[in-house]
């Protein structure tokens, strides 16, 4: 088993401990913790795919900017431990028991399913992921949506501002 | 064992972090933790998308990775911020507390 193979399962088990973790905790912390742990899995997992940008940018965009924000916010709220409404555990039980028939049925689908030809990265997957490249295809054929996102970005700022100032009229 | 990693493991890892996300969403009553669980269903899709855009070759996947980083972070801002809004008003962030705009 050669290294990146031994590094995927790693991640990959750190991955869905972690997104486990994240949805039975009570209190929000520990669960911003372990998405925080969740996005670094992530970050290695790009990193087995030769996705060396996206890798540094999950850490940096996801793990740093998003995950302080949300982190502040927790901490702004000063929140106590969730409290089990007795309505909710019914609905709750049933939503859990769908979803792990469809994860039991996606499992079936990859045992009984033909094996792709797509075994291993090819040769150009390192050049795919790197720097340069992305950068270039960024700024050439992808530029009007670069262009959109930065609006998309400014609009996200004045509405935030707008949402977070203003209370509600009775 | 093996050489290298198939596509389909990465695939079947990402469908199971979007169920567990989905069940999040789903189960919880703490918006704040609602929004963690979207986060996580949205990068699950971002590994489907990185991992087609490397065994394929192909450059697009990752540029719509890189949207989708945009997106979520003006996402994280607005939601927080009507988080923020609606504790100001209801003190609660509890969703099934908040009926305002059910009819």
């Amino acid at each position: 088993m050669s290294l990146a193979t031994g590094a995927f399962f790693v991640f990959a088990a750190g991955a869905v401990a972690t997104a486990i973790l994240l949805i039975t905790r009570k209190s929000a912390i520990p669960a911003a913790l372990c998405l925080i742990t969740h996005f670094f899995c992530l970050s290695g997992l790009y990193l087995t795919l030769q996705a060396q940008l996206l890798a540094a940018l999950q850490v940096l965009v996801y793990a740093g900017a998003i995950m302080v924000l949300v982190v502040f916010v927790i901490m702004l709220l000063n929140l106590g431990d969730e409290v089990k409404s007795v309505k909710h555990s019914q609905v709750r039980s049933v939503v859990v028991i769908v979803f792990v028939g469809v994860m039991g049925l996606q499992l079936l689908a990859f045992l009984l399913g033909q094996q792709s030809n797509h075994t291993s990265l090819p040769p150009n997957a390192e050049l795919v992921g790197s720097v340069g490249e992305l950068g270039r295809v960024l700024y050439t054929d992808y530029l009007f949506p670069f262009e959109a996102v930065s609006l998309l970005l400014l609009s996200a700022v004045v509405g935030s501002l707008t949402l977070a100032k203003r209370k509600l009229e009775n | 064992m093996f050489q290298s990693i198939p596509l389909e493991y990465y695939l079947l890892l990402s469908g199971t972090l979007f169920c567990i996300g989905a069940v999040g969403v789903l189960t919880r009553r703490n918006a704040i933790l609602m929004f963690m669980c979207i986060e996580l269903m949205l990068n699950a899709v971002n590994l489907t998308l990185v991992a087609f855009s490397s065994y394929l070759g192909d450059t697009a996947g990752q540029i719509f990775v890189f949207f989708t980083m945009t997106v979520a972070a003006a996402e994280a801002a607005v939601g927080l911020a009507i988080i923020l809004a609606l504790f100001r008003n209801k003190q609660t962030v509890y969703v099934d507390e908040v009926n305002l705009m059910r009819w």
